[in-house]
Parts: structure tokens; C-alpha cells; sequence
């Protein structure tokens, strides 16, 4: 992949994500660094997807946006869900799911469930990576975040 | 005095939950926040239930008498402002910043909180379905596709469905008519990939929020809620996917190319 798409893909990551926040009425404040998550999640996603294959690079993209999520609600003293819900978005797979109604269409059964399967597998990558992500301590993140805590609005 | 004062911390309590529920957040940020505003008020023996479409609560009211509260809330779309703004205000009550009444208040004025306006949302749905269609691996031509396709999705939702339609057939139709549109683009020249700009101008309909909400009441053992949620991101899926599907398969019987 040449550094341009790279670099784009990462840009319009973080653009749709800002986007989706708005749609589920996120307070303006926050829209840069939702931003910010989302583009992190698929920057980590894309930078290991060649080396580890696409599962594990999903685990540890989500992951990646559930830390960076829980620092950020910590540091801004605002919901977690603000940053997760948004964040999360680049990398449910949409593709797999087309992919599997595009394979049932054609009535080939094979495909489908494979692709099924796979979607299943990449959905299940996420859950286990959003559970490990919130077994981090929550005082972890207080200690971190604690030099760049907001003032208490 | 005394029993209209109870009275009246009891209802705050319970149009912070009822809030909160409503905008979609996670039960157990919900339960917390009452049991915060609660506390803070010296609300005796507070006991809340809480599950994804509503809440039960009692709390003691003097020796002999009970408070209890039922409420049911349809699920609604994610209002993630209040979910904010209810967060911020229970951190001020429980620093003793409000009284009841004023608490009461401002839990209305939150509630009433305006929508973004609507041109602002078809635009966002539309960079978001553009964006996502890149990120997926379209071209730039493909992503000004999905663009278009993503404004007419939330057009049809906006004007079309408002509620009038059942949630099934919401995400049935808004699937078929992402994948009429996807084809009719490519068809005219805008976007090569037709899997690339569907998929791309599908993303507004995903059930994004209810996913992550599912994962996370399970993992604080709100099973109940968490099941519920997650039996709501599979029937839209399975919906979005059906509309696309039932388009794709007359697009083919019709003699086009799926591509």
C-alpha cells in the first residue's frame, strides 16, 4: 500500500468517524478527538493487518480504541461511550456482512457460510477485545490522565 | 414538606434514569447515576432495576410508606448529548451544587435538548458513508458515490420513514434502496465498485451503538439488556443484508452485472 492511501485511508477514518458522532448528536467539543480515535483504530488496523492478518489486527485496533476511549473519558470527565460508540465504527465489518448477502444471492451456500463465519469471527475479535480493554483498572487511566485532566467544568 | 421534598427527588431520580435509558446508555452508567443523585439527596433505602427499555425503583419513605416508580421507554435513536449532559449534572449534584428543584429543572431543559438540524445530519451520513466506502478500500470515485448514496439513505429515513415504519421495515427498505442507488450510480458512471459504494453508503444504518452497548451490559452482567440489545443488532443486520440482497438478485434477474 503506498504511503498516499495509507495516509488518506487514515485521514477519512477519522472524517467519517467525526461524522457518525454527529449523527448520534455528540457534543461539538468532543468531535476532535472522536475524530482522533476513530483514525487511531484504523491506523493501528492497517499498520498490522499485513504482518498479523485481519483478525488480529481487528482485536488489536479495537483494543487500541477502547484505551484510548477510556483516557480520554477519564481526562475530559465525560462518558466513555462518547468516544467507544464512535470510534468503534471504522472497523465493524460491514464488508463481511455485504459479502455473505452477496454469496446467499448468488446461492452459493459454500461461500456464504464462509464468509458468515468469517464476519462472525472478526465480530468476536471486538467483543473480546472491548471486555479485555474495560478489565484494565480504572485507576490506571486516573493516574495517567491525571497531568491532563480538564478543570472541572 | 417533607413528603413533597422525598416526593420530588424521587421523580428527579427517575427522569435522570428514564434519560439516560432513552439516549442509550449503558445500564450500568444508569443505575450509577441514580444511586449518585439519590445519595446525594439523602434518598433512603434506593433501590433501582434497571433494563434497556425501562426501569423499576422504590425507595423509604418515612416507617410505614414506600415510594416505587415503573417506567417504560421505547427504544429511541442514541442522544449521546444527554447522556453528557445528565453525566455532568449528577457530578454537580453530588458536589451539592443544586437543590432538588433545580436539579428537577434542569433534568427538563435536558430532555428538550434540540436535534441537530436536519441538513446537518443528511450531510454527516453522507461524509460518513463516503468516508467509510475509502477506508473499505474504494476509490475516490466510488466514495463520492457512496457520498450521493449515503445523502439519499438519510433523506429516505428522514422523510420517508419517520417512525411510520416498523424498525424491520426501516432497514429492509433503506438496505434495498442503498443497493438500488449503489447500482443506478455505478450504472451512470460515478464509482466503479458497486460492493465498495454499498457497503460504504450502508455504514449509517449499522447498529453500531447498540453493539458496543451490547458487549458492555454483558460485561457488567446486565445479561438481560445485553441480549435484548444484541438481538437488535442482528435483526437489522439481517434486515439491511435482506434489502440488499432482494435488490441484487432482481438487478440480476434483470440481466445486470453484479461487480
Amino acid at each position: 500500500m503506498s504511503v498516499w492511501r495509507f495516509c488518506s485511508e487514515v485521514f477519512f477514518a477519522g472524517l467519517g468517524t467525526i461524522a457518525f458522532s454527529l449523527l448520534f448528536h455528540v457534543p461539538t467539543r468532543y468531535y476532535p478527538r472522536c475524530g482522533f480515535t476513530g483514525a487511531a483504530g484504523w491506523l493501528v488496523f492497517l499498520a498490522l493487518k499485513g504482518a498479523l492478518g485481519t483478525l488480529t489486527a481487528t482485536f488489536l485496533a479495537t483494543l487500541a480504541v477502547v484505551l484510548i476511549s477510556r483516557f480520554s473519558s477519564v481526562q475530559q470527565r465525560c462518558p466513555v461511550t462518547i468516544f467507544l460508540i464512535s470510534g468503534i465504527f471504522p472497523l465493524v465489518p460491514g464488508l463481511g456482512i455485504y459479502r455473505t448477502a452477496y454469496a446467499l444471492v448468488q446461492g452459493d451456500l459454500a461461500g456464504a457460510s464462509l464468509t458468515g463465519f468469517e464476519t462472525a469471527k472478526l465480530a468476536a475479535a471486538m467483543v473480546l477485545a472491548i471486555l479485555l480493554g474495560f478489565e484494565v483498572p480504572a485507576n490506571w487511566f486516573a493516574r495517567l490522565a491525571a497531568p491532563f485532566a480538564a478543570a472541572d467544568r | 414538606m417533607e413528603a413533597e421534598q422525598n416526593d420530588l427527588v424521587f421523580e428527579t431520580v427517575a427522569l435522570a434514569g428514564e434519560i439516560l435509558v432513552s439516549s442509550g446508555a449503558e445500564i450500568f452508567r444508569v443505575t450509577e447515576t441514580m444511586e449518585r443523585i439519590a445519595a446525594a439527596y439523602g434518598c433512603e433505602g434506593f433501590e433501582p432495576f434497571v433494563l434497556s427499555n425501562g426501569i423499576m425503583m422504590t425507595a423509604r419513605d418515612g416507617r410505614r410508606h414506600c415510594l416505587a416508580k415503573v417506567r417504560h421507554i421505547p427504544l429511541t435513536a442514541s442522544r449521546l448529548d444527554k447522556v453528557d449532559a445528565v453525566n455532568q449534572l449528577s457530578r454537580e449534584i453530588a458536589r451539592g451544587l443544586h437543590t432538588p428543584a433545580q436539579a428537577h429543572a434542569r433534568l427538563e431543559e435536558i430532555q428538550q435538548m434540540p436535534l441537530r438540524p436536519r441538513w446537518q445530519r443528511v450531510l454527516a451520513s453522507g461524509v460518513g458513508a463516503g468516508s467509510f466506502c475509502y477506508i473499505f478500500g474504494g476509490t475516490l470515485a466510488d466514495a463520492a458515490a457512496a457520498f450521493v448514496a449515503g445523502l439519499a439513505l438519510y433523506l429516505y429515513l428522514l422523510v420517508a420513514v419517520r417512525g411510520r415504519l416498523s424498525k424491520i421495515a426501516a432497514n429492509i427498505t433503506g438496505g434495498a434502496l442503498v443497493c438500488a442507488a449503489a447500482i443506478l450510480l455505478t450504472e451512470l458512471g460515478l464509482g466503479s465498485q458497486l460492493s465498495m459504494v454499498t457497503v460504504g453508503s450502508l455504514v449509517p444504518l449499522m447498529p453500531g451503538v447498540a453493539f458496543t452497548n451490547a458487549i458492555r451490559d454483558i460485561a457488567d452482567e446486565d445479561y438481560i439488556s445485553g441480549a435484548v440489545r444484541m438481538l437488535d443488532v442482528f435483526l437489522v443486520v439481517v434486515c439491511m443484508a435482506f434489502g440488499v440482497g432482494l435488490v441484487m438478485a432482481l438487478w440480476a434477474r434483470l440481466g445486470g452485472a453484479l461487480a
